[in-house]
């Protein structure tokens, strides 16, 4: 034993720089494409449409992190995503529900088909892979049924909002006309970064008080910094469009939700000690068939809920609807840094995922790359991502 | 007589300045059984790695010589072109191909690569009635026994024109029924002038069928005699297996034991595939508060077993037996029932079933116990880490916060985090599956502190252990345990190693 003496001063967290690695990814690739294409990636129109056009992905990698954490895989969310379109369309234009009800059934049905492959996995013990292999032959049958054949359109616009429509102006404009700023998109930029500086330094404070360690102050302070500026900078720049996409705080809502479900709460926890070891998880007294049981009901209400928003920016239910989406959100969360064999991933880095394949999708398109290319430019992206993953973990691990 | 093998020297060395071998020599004489004896870790699987090839030659010291030349092996395959075949404690067979495929597997019998069929399964029809199988070769290995797999493999060590048969452990799976019948086979190869080397615990077995018998102890030949000689008991081997000092290195524990705290009775355990077999037979024991009770076993004697079926049925089939906590029956059908009761089983294998070597020290030490540290659900990160932190001091864990990953520790310090996680779900009794393996020494004495203290606490401890000087140092009362059976029970102050060897050999007569 060496004799040192305790320093009153406490240790400090080390900065795990990988864990920065795609989000440098992905400004590398924001960068990459604002300058080729002159600036218009970030132009207003084409930021709110990267919103738009992407939320479907983002919702569902939000729901597929959890089932690749716990170690399963989903493939029939392009399915589910097609069902619940058509039976929410069916129900407003045939039933005639108002808007909300639409919605509320289509979340309760999600959460069936979850409950549905659920009890197959957790109960019965078929992988996952087979039971939504069968789920997406199944629900994209049954859309088929719904919707014999046809398409149903001209949905109420309440409806076609969720996916497609803002907030309303509430305080007005800056300017008039053309290059004139919604007031309120700019209010909830710095509503955001409010809330943020205050969670993080409330968050310090008590690690703090506690005597935990703490990361340096420095990079506390850049870091945070650096998430302001850009935060500001993107509703600054949304403003400057239509406002604020109400899927936009459909979105913020579900990330901010699902990383306090992942790192704060028991069923997170769960979660990830399914996925690192099941058999230390069942021996530790975790009930392991309630929890995949439950992390599939989410995966259901959450194919739901994109369902709705595909249905509702599309203004109407096609039997094609969600073709590969299910490619795309697992996509995502692989790029996030989740891994293949569960256990790992975070609700954060399947957003990050899922916005550098949507960067990647509208900076091809405003380049007019061939739809062919930017096919074999995605899978190739995809796959270099999850190299550089594997390697930089068998690095840390020769350490 | 003449000797086909004779290892010379043999010295092993493992990365850690760790010695398994430290000059070991073997003498085989041909169409012998020759027995090789010793505990749990002596090095006689390291030995037959040697000589197997499996550590290649120049990374072992000393000389082989088989069948008058000296061997220079650098892989099993040249071992096996040799003859010699090494048929280990888990089988090696693939479960879904055919008997035939698996005999002849790696060395089809193929003309320019296309296998014929019908002179495979006469081949091996022929292999079979060899070893007494009345199996269609074309039956898939996975519904047999592991009897039955067992002479698969026999018969695919004869399709290689084995001279030098090993067997580690044979008839540690086995039931009764089927360890005769392999004794018997192993007898009759004799007889075919096949020589055999059998590594076994079971002494009654080695008297039955060994014609020589080597001890080896802590990586050094002990002594080798035939078993015709007139002294050649069982308490001679035994005497050679454990005669050790005891060392000092246990600290020192004044037992304040109370009433009793857990008891089982009757407790019967059946294998959860081959259900037919028993693995712990009608086992009854109880722990008082603060008493440490070692369970001594040789591996495969069913200790494990006999814990983690108590431990919410998480081994096992036909599980039958009453549990009772402090005179009052509890029910322990799943694993949060028992931790409900305040019991608590930290596992032999800490990377299999103890440790979520992906997450954090902190998440591994909160993860028997969330409820805990959590309200409606949501856990208090900041009380978790402040509860790791504290167990992280308490218990000496060597790292510089509680965010390093689990699976980047060493042995003792896994063990540590192990130990903490089960101390916060606040037991009552607390089921300890060698507590010590793969813990060097200075991590050892560590962990028998801990054991002390938490007896001093007034809670019941169990040490399951294969080392008996660790359960003489540290336990106040001891069973043993065998082929599935308690054998015994001795006080602190009768016991010696000798009494316990016999005890956890004894057997089934």
């Amino acid at each position: 034993m060496s004799t040192t003496t305790p320093t009153r001063k406490l240790p400090k967290m080390r900065v795990d720089l990988r864990q920065y690695g795609i989000l440098a990814a992905l400004a590398v690739i924001v960068i990459l494409f604002q300058v080729l294409t002159d600036g218009r990636l970030l132009l207003p129109g084409n930021l709110n449409n990267l919103i738009q056009q992407n939320a479907y992905v983002l919702i569902l990698a939000v729901g597929m992190v959890i089932v690749i954490i716990a170690g399963h895989i989903d493939l029939s969310v392009g399915s589910v995503v097609a069902m619940v379109g058509a039976v929410a369309a069916i129900s407003m234009s045939q039933w005639g529900m108002p808007w909300w009800a639409a919605v509320i059934i289509s979340l309760l049905l999600g959460a069936a088909v979850g409950a549905w492959q659920g009890f197959w996995v957790a109960f019965v013990g078929i992988p996952a892979f087979i039971v939504t292999l069968a789920g997406m032959l199944l629900f994209r049958g049954l859309t088929l049924v719904f919707l014999t054949g046809g398409t149903i359109n001209a949905l109420p616009g309440e409806f076609n909002a969720i996916g497609g429509g803002w907030l309303p102006e509430l305080f007005g404009t800056i300017g008039e006309g053309r290059g004139s700023r919604d007031i309120l998109t700019i209010v909830l930029g710095v509503l955001a970064v409010a809330m943020l500086i205050t969670q993080q330094v409330r968050s310090r404070a008590k690690q703090r008080s506690l005597e935990l360690p703490v990361e340096r102050s420095v990079s506390f302070w850049i870091k945070n910094g650096v998430a302001a500026v850009v935060i500001l900078a993107l509703t600054f720049q949304l403003s400057a469009y239509r406002g604020t996409p109400i899927i936009l705080i459909i979105l913020a809502v579900l990330i901010l939700l699902f990383t306090f479900v992942l790192n704060q709460t028991v069923f997170g926890r769960h979660v990830y000690a399914i996925g690192g070891n099941l058999f230390a998880a069942q021996m530790s007294g975790v009930k392991t068939s309630w929890i995949n049981f439950f992390v599939f009901v989410n995966m259901g209400v959450l194919a739901g809920l994109a369902g709705v928003v595909t249905t509702a920016r599309a203004g109407g239910a096609v039997a094609s609807a969600g073709q590969s989406f299910e490619l795309d959100a697992i996509a995502a969360v692989f790029i996030g840094g989740a891994a293949v064999t569960g256990g790992v991933g975070t609700v954060i880095g399947a957003v990050i995922g899922a916005l550098i394949m949507g960067v990647l999708n509208m900076g091809l398109s405003i380049l007019s790359v061939d739809a062919a290319w930017q096919q074999t430019i995605k899978g190739l992206v995809l796959l270099l991502a999850v190299a550089f993953d594997v390697m930089s973990k068998r690095r840390a691990g020769r350490r | 007589m003449t000797a086909i093998l004779s290892m010379n020297q043999i010295t092993k060395d493992f990365s850690g300045g760790v010695r398994a071998l430290d000059g070991v020599s073997l003498e085989v004489e041909r169409g012998q059984v020759h027995a090789i004896c010793g505990e749990n870790g002596a090095g006689k699987s390291t030995l037959m790695k040697v000589l197997s090839g499996v550590y290649p030659v120049g990374s072992y010291g000393g000389s082989i010589t088989f069948e008058n030349h000296e061997t220079a092996y650098r892989s099993i395959n040249d071992s096996e072109a040799d003859g010699i075949v090494i048929i280990h404690q888990e089988l090696a067979l693939s479960p879904y191909l055919s008997i035939a495929e698996n005999i002849f597997l790696g060395n089809e019998i193929a003309t320019r690569g296309v296998v014929d069929w019908p002179k495979t399964n006469r081949e091996a029809t022929m292999l079979l009635a060899r070893v007494g199988l009345d199996e269609l070769p074309s039956t898939p290995v996975l519904e047999l026994g592991v009897g039955k797999q067992q002479l698969v493999e026999i018969a695919k060590a004869l399709s290689k024109q084995v001279k030098l048969l090993i067997l580690d452990e044979p008839t540690a799976a086995l039931n009764d029924e089927d360890s005769a019948h392999l004794l018997d086979l192993i007898n009759s190869l004799r007889g075919q002038g096949i020589t055999c080397i059998i590594i076994s615990h079971k002494l009654k077995e080695i008297r039955r069928i060994a014609d020589t018998v080597t001890i080896i102890r802590d990586g050094q030949t002990i002594e080798t005699f035939e078993m015709k000689e007139a002294d050649a008991t069982e308490a001679r081997i035994i005497r050679a297996m454990v005669g050790r000092d005891l060392d000092s290195m246990f600290p020192p524990h004044t037992p304040d034991i109370g009433d009793e705290l857990f008891r089982v009775e009757n407790w019967t355990v059946h294998h959860p595939v081959d259900t037919t077999r028993k693995v712990v037979d009608d086992a009854s024991f109880s722990v008082r508060a603060g008493e440490i009770v070692g369970f001594a076993g040789l591996m495969g004697a069913g200790r494990t077993e006999l814990a983690m079926s108590i431990f919410g049925r998480s081994y096992g089939s036909h599980i039958s037996g009453t549990a009772f906590k402090e005179g009052k029956e509890i029910s322990v059908k799943s694993v949060s029932e028992a931790i409900g009761h305040g019991i608590a089983y930290a596992t032999e294998d800490r990377k299999h079933f103890g440790l979520n070597l992906i997450g954090s020290i902190a998440v591994n030490v909160s993860a028997a116990a969330l409820s805990k540290l959590s309200r409606f659900g949501i856990v208090d990160r900041f009380a978790e880490n402040k509860v790791a932190e504290d167990y992280r001091g308490q218990m000496n864990i060597k790292t510089p916060n509680v965010s390093v990953l689990a699976g980047n520790l060493s042995g003792g310090n896994q063990q540590k985090v192990v130990l903490s996680k089960w101390m916060f779900s606040g037991p009552d009794i607390l089921i300890l599956d060698e507590p010590t393996r793969g813990i060097d020494v200075g991590a050892k004495y560590e962990i028998y502190g801990i054991i002390n203290d938490l007896a001093r606490q007034g809670k019941a401890v169990v040490v399951i252990s294969s080392e008996l000087p660790e359960l003489l140092g540290l336990c106040d009362r001891i069973y043993a345990i065998s082929e599935g059976t308690i054998t015994g029970e001795i006080d602190r102050a009768d016991a010696t190693q000798e009494r316990l060897m016999h005890l956890m050999t004894a057997g089934k007569d």
